[in-house]
């Protein structure tokens, strides 16, 4: 049920899923090993975009700053002020977290449409943005992290960031705790009250909870899940570029957690391997893939609206958080 | 160039640009005013308007006045008819949910998309205009089919104006509306309404296209402009208001060109993005919409 | 009559048992994955020799990139077959793997994976925008995969990416920029007015056509950035100051027509000199209407969309070769107009890989072997000019992984180009800004 703190089931579910990601490195051949890793690392971004759409029930179109955020908090620092990667992650969350902030402070006093569209403005000015200080950030042709600069010393050890292990256990750790958190947030009290914001806002208000206070610590969570998402991105596969702040990347997480199901812990990492797979096979096959992924989604969202793993917990398992 | 002469040529320009966001905002706006949705893939029923205004124009040689008029007819009705088949066929089923509705239009977005790609082509291809003749102002030549296009918009939405507001369609659907269950227990053909809404939204982005397409190209990806300038307008006109969307369109047309006289043209449009968003923050409900109850 | 314990319970899906769904669905997923495991299983009882190269094509199918993608796609295949028709290359024969990138430096970097991982492609090469070049070459670096773009952007010769990437088949922006200047402060003034979009290619002309006017006596007066969004122009128009002796302009994009469209709304038949990039027109038709205002105006070309009477049989060759005509348009659709001053990149990068391997004793993609090839391209020095090389003839500078060639300055006659000048390899080179070579494999 949602709303309740994890029930052994439930954490037996997920246990099961993380343990499955752990494992499945050591058969999966190179290639899949490659796409699991950047699945799970968008994931955690499908993952942050679902706190604020499944969960409090506010449809932005803008979470692609979020993502530039942190993408470029950690490329910025890293590579003009030779940070180390620890650092650049972090100031990377913290740029989501300030942005968020800023965002949430003008953006939340909207609902509805307005909130959609006040979320696509901003994430359209912070294109633009970056775009416009191309000294730093080279525009949209973007600045690589050289391998030599994504090296992380743990000790005595010096990890690298461009190996593959290094990289999938790294996407699987933040993944990890992201899902954790996203699980033990989803049962506690204020996720119960999100829940209830989604459903009915002004009857939550009535019954004397702040629900705007609510609504910004929602997206503060969420934008920082998706800054995270965007350092590890950037510090992971070395570029950072303007591309990653533009619209389709603001549409993307909404699909995938469409996709896997809005409001379910683990939709949003369904949702993304479902759809990159989709897009991979059919490109093998056509150049217009993309049709039969239209076409695709238009059937799903009709005969499944509510997405894979919701419809799946409507049907049958209800206990599904 | 002087300022005066400048701020002319910006003032123009902003006409034109406003007169075909009027016409595409007001597609959008009869739809999410009568059925409460977002539509996604309204930009590539304005694209779709563009590129079958291409194919009409190259298929009758000859004065590109006559094509041109074809392409005015025909490029509208068979937007039109598509739209009308999608709202059949898809979004009747998802009983409108705005969510739903959403991914269902990206969906869309695809296959116009790429079907667009696959029959007509990734170049932009220019369409000749009906009549090309040039103003000459003492400091700048101007293209006068850019003013017709004005008039014609101007025609348009007065055209449109008069049916929503003065005739029993126009009554009808005002009524849907306005509630929507009261207007079923009258009986109002609700679906009908709908569909008829929404594929005049589509053929209302399709006129507009074809009236700009000879002053830009026919280009597959052209709609995602049109689409991300029409949300604006709509949400800053007010939701459900017809005055408010031309006002705002005429607002943002206006203040696009005259911004980029005094700023740098990339900084002009970051300020002129955060003035929209500021504007919905402090008034939500847009400059003419109602507050919500 | 059926045994009662042999009937199955009532099946609504009809038979689809779920282990049978299962099965399918697991076929389905090994027919994805399984597609790397095929040639291994024939491949082993092969001699090493006759196997064939596997080189990767990474095109822009779809995406903004669309309309170049295809005509890199028309003379990628053409190459090949040559290459092929003439034994291929160490006499085995090359095999072409085609994948989508969109156009988008994330999915580039997805399909260089692809390439290195499920199609164990021995080089690959194609890319020509640069965003979607810096997106991918990390990926290609970290896989050690050569990887040959055709871009012309600088972001190789910078020495910023790594040092498995190549551009070898087409000379870069940098090049091409400086190479302008001494014939337009010469010939067309010098005073200029640059309007460019304000992305990084219309960055790197700002920059390096500023410089390197500076050098040659003139000045750039004022630099109007024009936002990537930007649908229509004439708003920017006033920015051009009246003392404007040439008004240089590289818009790209969709756009292009109506940004000379407005050009010549605006100035009507008195105008300064008009220099262009044919960036601005590649598949375009110069007749079109519209585009009447640059008649008399200059562009840069690499490779002259009409040929010429002199042209050497080089050139006819690769013309056939690639099914064009002698207006640079395809020969079965003359409204095709080709993208010719960036496909023959193509053509050359691919016998640069031909000679590269052959020189190199490449055998298969190991470590070792892949050092040797990228090693053998690093030696060579020139690339003489004839039906490998029809764009003409090139030094290549093997610390900075990028070619120079000639450029060429066209005017346009009679809804036509007609070259007017051809640079010096020399006029285009510059101080290089590090060394490949030094850094390891």
């Amino acid at each position: 049920m949602i709303g309740r703190p994890a029930s052994a089931r439930v954490v037996g579910l997920h246990g099961a899923v993380l343990a499955a990601l752990l494992l499945l490195q050591f058969i999966l051949p190179a290639y899949h090993h490659g796409i699991l890793t950047r699945v799970m690392v968008l994931a955690v971004y499908a993952t942050g975009y679902n706190i604020l759409l499944g969960y409090t029930g506010l449809l932005s179109l803008g979470h692609a700053m979020f993502f530039a955020a942190g993408l470029y908090g950690a490329g910025l620092t890293v590579y003009h002020l030779a940070w180390p990667v620890p650092l650049g992650f972090i100031s990377g969350v913290l740029a989501g977290l300030a942005l968020a902030a800023i965002v949430g402070f003008l953006a939340l006093r909207t609902v509805g449409v307005a909130f959609m569209i006040v979320t696509m403005m901003f994430a359209q000015a912070f294109y633009l943005l970056t775009l416009y200080c191309a000294d730093y950030t080279r525009g949209d042709e973007g600045f690589v992290l050289t391998q030599d600069m994504r090296r992380m010393a743990l000790g005595d050890w010096t990890l690298s960031l461009a190996e593959p292990v290094i990289r999938y256990n790294a996407a699987l750790l933040l993944f990890g705790i992201c899902l954790i958190a996203c699980v033990w947030w989803v049962g506690s009290p204020m996720g119960r009250v999100l829940i209830a914001i989604r459903e009915n806002e002004e009857r939550t208000t009535m019954l004397g909870y702040h629900t705007y206070a609510h609504k910004f610590i929602a997206l503060l969570i969420s934008a920082a899940m998706c800054a995270a998402a965007g350092a590890a991105y950037g510090l992971l596969f070395g570029y950072v570029g303007s591309t990653f702040a533009t619209i389709h990347y603001s549409i993307s997480p909404l699909l995938w957690v469409l996709l896997g199901g809005a409001a379910t812990t683990l939709g949003p990492l369904l949702g993304a391997l479902c759809m990159f797979y989709l897009v991979d096979i059919l490109s093998g096959y056509t150049t217009a893939y993309l049709l039969f992924v239209g076409l695709i989604l238009v059937l799903l969202i009709v005969w499944f609206p509510k997405g894979i793993l919701g419809t799946l917990r409507e049907r049958r398992l209800q206990w599904l958080p | 160039m002087d300022f005066g002469p400048y701020l002319l040529l910006a003032a123009l320009e902003g006409l034109v640009t406003a007169a075909v966001l009027a016409l595409t905002a007001l597609g959008l706006s009869l739809v999410f005013g009568v059925m409460r949705i977002v539509n996604v893939a309204h930009g590539e029923f304005f694209m779709l308007g563009a590129v079958l205004a291409w194919g009409f124009t190259s298929l009758l040689t000859g004065h590109p006045a006559l094509g041109f008029a074809l392409a005015m007819i025909g490029s509208p009705l068979i937007v039109g008819a598509i739209a009308w088949l999608a709202e059949r066929l898809v979004l009747r089923r998802l009983h409108y949910d705005p969510e739903a509705t959403i991914v269902a239009t990206i969906g869309l977005l695809y296959i116009i998309q790429q079907l667009a790609l696959s029959v007509y082509g990734p170049e932009a291809r220019p369409v000749t205009a009906p009549v090309t003749f040039r103003i000459q102002f003492p400091w700048f030549g101007y293209a006068g089919y850019k003013l017709l296009v004005v008039g014609v918009s101007i025609l348009f939405l007065l055209a449109t104006w008069f049916v929503i507001a003065r005739t029993r369609i126009g009554l009808i659907m005002r009524a849907t509306q306005y509630d929507r269950e009261t207007a079923q227990a009258f009986a109002i053909p609700v679906d009908r309404v709908y569909a008829g809404v929404f594929a005049a939204g589509a053929m209302l982005a399709a006129m507009a296209a074809v009236l700009i397409v000879p002053i830009q190209q026919a280009h597959y990806l052209m709609g995602l402009d049109p689409l991300l300038l029409s949300f604006i307008v709509v949400i800053i006109g007010g939701l459900g208001s017809l005055k408010g969307t031309v006002f705002a369109a005429l607002l943002i047309g206006m203040s696009d060109g005259m911004i980029s006289v005094f700023f740098s043209p990339t900084l002009a449009k970051i300020l002129a993005t955060l003035l929209v968003a500021l504007v919905l923050v402090y008034r939500p409900q847009g400059l003419f919409g109602e507050v919500a109850q | 009559m059926t045994d009662p314990s042999q009937v199955s319970r009532v099946d609504p899906l009809g038979g689809l048992t779920r282990r049978r769904l299962l099965t399918g669905l697991g076929a389905v997923a090994g027919l994805a994955a399984g597609r790397r495991w095929a040639p291994r299983w024939g491949g082993a009882a092969q001699a090493a020799t006759s196997a064939p190269i596997k080189i990767g094509f990474q095109a822009h199918r779809t995406g903004i990139g669309a309309a170049y993608g295809r005509w890199y796609e028309r003379v990628t295949h053409a190459a090949v077959k040559f290459i092929n028709a003439g034994g291929g290359i160490a006499g085995r024969p090359v095999e072409l793997i085609t994948e989508d990138d969109g156009t988008d430096p994330k999915r580039g970097a997805e399909v260089v994976e692809k390439m290195a991982t499920q199609h164990h492609v021995d080089v690959t090469f194609g890319t020509l925008f640069s965003h979607v070049v810096v997106g991918s070459a990390p990926r290609a670096g970290e896989l050690k995969m050569p990887y040959f773009v055709v871009s012309e952007g600088y972001h190789v010769a910078s020495t910023k990416l790594n040092r498995y990437v190549f551009q070898p088949g087409i000379t870069d922006v940098r090049s091409q920029v400086m190479s302008m200047a001494p014939w337009v402060s010469n010939h067309l003034g010098k005073k200029v007015t640059m309007i460019f979009p304000d992305y990084a290619f219309g960055h790197d002309h700002r920059d390096f056509f500023a410089t390197a006017m500076a050098a040659h006596g003139g000045e750039v007066i004022e630099k109007i950035a024009i936002p990537p969004t930007e649908r229509s122009f004439a708003k920017y128009l006033p920015k051009i100051p009246r003392q404007t002796d040439v008004l240089y302009h590289v818009m790209v994009g969709p756009g292009v027509l109506t940004f000379v469209k407005e050009l010549g709304e605006f100035f009507g038949s008195k105008h300064p000199e008009i220099f262009g990039f044919i960036d601005s027109l590649e598949a375009v038709d110069i007749a079109t209407p519209g585009l009447e205002f640059l008649e008399g105006s200059y562009f840069w070309e690499a490779h002259p969309r009409y040929m010429s009477a002199d042209a050497p049989e080089s050139e006819t060759f690769y013309r056939d070769a690639v099914g064009v005509n002698h207006e640079g348009a395809s020969v079965s659709d003359p409204k095709d107009i080709s993208t010719y001053s960036h496909m023959f990149g193509c053509w050359e990068t691919l016998f640069v890989l031909k000679e590269a391997i052959e020189a190199s004793g490449y055998q298969s993609p190991t470590p070792a072997d892949k050092q040797k090839l990228m090693e053998a391209v690093e030696a060579m020095t020139t690339f003489e000019a004839g039906r490998e090389h029809p764009q003409g003839d090139k030094i290549f500078n093997g610390k900075l992984h990028q070619s120079f060639g000639h450029q060429y300055i066209s005017k346009v006659e009679g809804a036509k180009l007609k070259p007017v000048h051809r640079t010096a390899i020399e006029d285009g080179l510059y101080e290089p800004a590090g060394d490949y070579t030094t850094q390891s494999f």
